[in-house]
């Protein structure tokens, strides 16, 4: 985890003319994707994500001010394409790598990563419970809606939407109510207020060595960048 | 063995939107009895329950486990003898892995390392469920939550077992498994339910709770066998079921 | 509004990093406060709330649908600090297990979409309810105006922020034309269902919502009677308004605004090509006679919001230190 962190940093800190440092920072990160044998289909699937800000990427160079220039005879900026190459580049490489994290590494791990990483353990405690309730909850939010698709609603325009946030309403009071007897069963194995060290994996020096490749590479790359940029 | 595994003397309690719960309750249980809590829906059975191990407290009236009264300074001990199973196997299921869930109670009671692994490994296979260990209990079936849950408590070591509704939502593999586990247990065992088929195999008592009090306590095949006593609380019997002829074909449980 | 890696540069992610660490640290040890030691099963709880609520999509218009960002929902059901914490918890998990929003965005985005929310949504509730009638009806129509205004608010954070990190020349006005008229539209959405789910929690638990938790239970029992129209009409006329006073300021060379620029002698000053070097980066205003207009914007607007979260931080403040003498009310 600190190795997606530090890559992805190293990254946003590259300074964007230096194109090569990016092609060799990708060029890594397609080595580790191979490496931990992730499908690419899965990998371009969730980019998608990006696909919003990608837009706005494009749209930079016509819509930026500073020097024009002509491309295929329309005005676009020159620093807008430098611009948006930079977003692109970074947003990019940044998404492939977090896709990356949370593919390769089960939710536990990310989790105890982040205690590793100095986080207040109760925000971690409270991110651990919210995903163990997450499907839950999500589910009988589903089921709701089916309830309410069966007796032949079917909302078009906002205002039609009442019976929907009633039963956002509904749900919370269920999560809530549900909170106090998770809370109470914690009490009943003998909770008094702070969580009970569990026996936990840590990484070994091995494993840092491996991971520290991919930062290192980006990092080099920015270092790079910049003394070549002055 | 002087004391009875669990005692309750004139227990009356009443919710803070004033509906009173519990109207003196009395209820003495033996060690190694089977005892199955029947009675209706709103009879206080669950409420009852969580006064077992402190998560109410009564406005009069005593618990005592074994030796030790039920104060603010015996709170974590009774805990530790009183072993609860949660009517919904998702509210007592919390943490991301089956083994962290399992191993909650015992490291709260201090355990570590090799002793915790040890503990965690001996109550999975207690209940069958050695396997699920590594598994995320959002993603187990209906019974092998059941079985976690049960293992949850079982990792306290506890003297008395709390089950309520244990049977609800499961298949009959799945029941059949739990009967199998619970018969397994030489622990003294109060079981909530509404399956009286249930009650009739594991229990050799049988208590009904109806409007805050008990109302009936017996050998559970007499209690079954009252139909004027269970139609007035809301209690009936499978149908086809004739609880005499099944206490004769199986003595003893 | 999960921006990815990128779109501010390293200084803006930095400072914004610190700014929202210090309130979360601030804001876990007032939960903590708050609910004793519920506090993790009943965060934990309504963060996988507002995780699900965010994925709800409730239908706009025709056939497209919006999603919910929930921040100002989750402060006044569960009290702004709380709040706060919660979306943040959601926000982050997003990052790292979903791959939703960039990891060095992280500080923007918990910001924006937690700290924002919760405190600036915080202090317009108060403010609306101190306005409206002492009613269930009043409580509701100052959830909808706080979530409404507040998904504007965090648009707004992520303007200022934009003119201080832009990582492409595109105008500090541009942007908050855009972002501000997208997420005023945006916040009608979110204002009108936020508002009917208080509502929905009202009819039946009145005593969960921290918001309303001054209502004695007559007055909160009795049902809300709101015009789902008016709320709605109501909604698009101060979008229409907000539009108009928007787009003069979005357009990069509004002559209007220029001509009086030029008359009163702003576009030749000394100070204003001062105050365009230095701090802000170089791309993020428009041309130079632009420049001065740009940054009174930005800064009326940077007041506003330090304003809103200062008011929803001294509030939250004010009502911890009132509350902490009592202890639990159940004895376990």
């Amino acid at each position: 985890m600190a190795a997606a962190f530090g890559f992805v940093l190293a990254v946003a800190l590259t300074p964007r003319q230096a194109v090569w440092a990016f092609a060799v920072d990708a060029a890594a990160l397609l080595a580790v994707i191979r490496l931990a044998r992730v499908p690419a289909r899965f990998m371009l699937a969730r980019l998608t994500i990006i696909v919003p800000f990608v837009t706005f990427a494009l749209v930079i160079p016509f819509i930026a001010s500073g020097e024009q220039m002509d491309v295929l005879g329309v005005g676009v900026s020159r620093e807008g394409l430098w611009g948006t190459w930079n977003i692109l580049a970074k947003a990019g490489l940044g998404a492939t790598t977090s896709i990356l994290l949370a593919a390769t590494t089960e939710v536990p791990a990310i989790l105890h990563g982040l205690t590793r990483l100095r986080v207040p353990p109760t925000l971690t405690m409270i991110a651990a419970f919210m995903i163990r309730y997450l499907e839950l909850i999500a589910d009988q939010l589903r089921r709701m809606r089916i309830a309410m698709t069966a007796r032949g609603y079917d909302p078009r325009w906002l205002w039609q939407a009442r019976p929907i946030a009633a039963s956002a309403g509904a749900l919370f009071i269920r999560s809530y109510e549900r909170g106090e007897r998770v809370h109470a069963a914690m009490l009943a194995r003998g909770y008094a207020g702070a969580m009970p060290p569990l026996n936990q994996r840590t990484a070994g020096s091995r494993e840092w060595l491996a991971a520290g490749a991919l930062p290192l590479v980006a990092a080099a790359m920015a270092v790079a960048g910049l003394v070549v940029a002055t | 063995m002087t004391h009875p595994a669990v005692e309750i003397r004139d227990l009356t309690f009443t919710y803070p939107d004033g509906r009173q719960a519990l109207r003196g309750v009395n209820l003495r249980v033996e060690h190694g009895q089977r005892v199955a809590l029947l009675g209706p829906n709103g009879a206080g059975k669950t409420t009852l329950a969580l006064h077992l191990n402190g998560i109410y407290t009564a406005d009069s009236g005593s618990v005592q486990i074994g030796d030790l009264i039920l104060a603010d300074t015996s709170l974590a001990e009774v805990r530790r003898r009183v072993g609860l199973v949660f009517q919904d196997a998702d509210d007592q299921l919390f943490m991301p892995t089956v083994r962290a869930d399992v191993a909650f109670g015992p490291a709260n009671l201090g355990l570590r390392g090799g002793e915790l692994d040890a503990r965690v490994a001996e109550s999975l296979v207690a209940v069958g469920a050695a396997d699920l260990a590594e598994r995320a209990p959002h993603h187990l079936s209906g019974g092998e939550r059941r079985r976690v849950s049960l293992a949850t408590a079982l990792a306290m070591r506890p003297d008395v077992l709390v089950c309520d509704e244990p049977t609800s939502g499961l298949d009959p593999a799945g029941r059949r498994e739990l009967v199998a586990v619970l018969r397994g247990l030489a622990i003294t065992q109060l079981l909530i339910t509404h399956d009286l088929s249930f009650a009739l195999e594991l229990c050799e008592r049988a208590v009904i709770v109806s409007g805050g009090t008990v109302v009936a306590d017996g050998a559970t095949a007499d209690v079954l066998a009252d139909e004027q006593l269970l139609e007035t609380h809301r209690l009936s019997l499978p149908y086809g079921f004739n609880p005499a002829t099944v206490g004769k074909r199986n003595p003893g449980a | 509004m999960h921006a990815p890696d990128g779109f501010l540069n390293a200084g803006t992610a930095v400072a914004t990093g610190v700014l929202s660490a210090g309130t979360i640290g601030a804001a876990l040890r007032q939960t903590r406060e708050q609910l004793g030691d519920k506090q993790v099963p009943l965060a934990g709880l309504s963060a996988a709330f507002i995780f699900a609520a965010q994925m709800f999509n409730f239908p706009v218009a025709g056939g497209t649908t919006g999603h919910l960002l929930g921040g100002t929902l989750a402060a006044i059901l569960l009290g702004p600090w709380v709040g706060a914490v919660v979306v943040t918890v959601v926000v982050v998990v997003q990052a790292l297990a979903f791959a939703d929003g960039g990891l060095t965005a992280l500080g923007y985005n918990v910001l924006n979409m937690a700290v924002v929310t919760a405190f600036g949504g915080w202090a317009i509730f108060r403010l609306a309810r101190r306005l409206l009638p002492d009613t269930a009806g009043g409580v509701v129509l100052a959830t909808g105006l706080a979530s409404g205004l507040s998904v504007v608010l965090a648009a707004m954070a992520f303007s200022i922020e934009w003119l201080f990190g832009a990582t492409a020349p595109v105008p500090f006005d541009t942007v908050f034309g855009a972002m501000v008229g997208v997420h005023t539209l945006i916040g009608i959405g979110e204002g009108l269902i936020s508002g009917m789910a208080v509502g929905a929690v009202l009819a039946v638990r009145p005593d969960l919502i921290y918001g309303a938790r001054d209502l004695d239970r007559a007055s909160a029992a009795r049902k809300p009677v709101i015009g789902m129209r008016g709320f709605v009409i109501g909604g698009i006329l101060v979008t229409m308004l907000m539009a108009v006073v928007v787009s003069q300021f979005a357009a990069p060379d509004p002559d209007g605004l220029e001509r009086v620029a030029t008359d009163q002698g702003f576009a030749d000053s000394a100070a204003d090509h001062a105050l365009a070097s230095g701090v802000f980066a170089d791309y993020a205003t428009a041309g130079v006679a632009n420049q001065t207009l740009s940054l009174a914007i930005a800064g009326t607007v940077g007041v506003a919001i330090t304003l809103a979260l200062a008011f929803g931080l001294f509030l939250a403040v004010r009502d911890r230190r009132r509350e902490s003498s009592p202890p639990s009310r159940t004895p376990v």
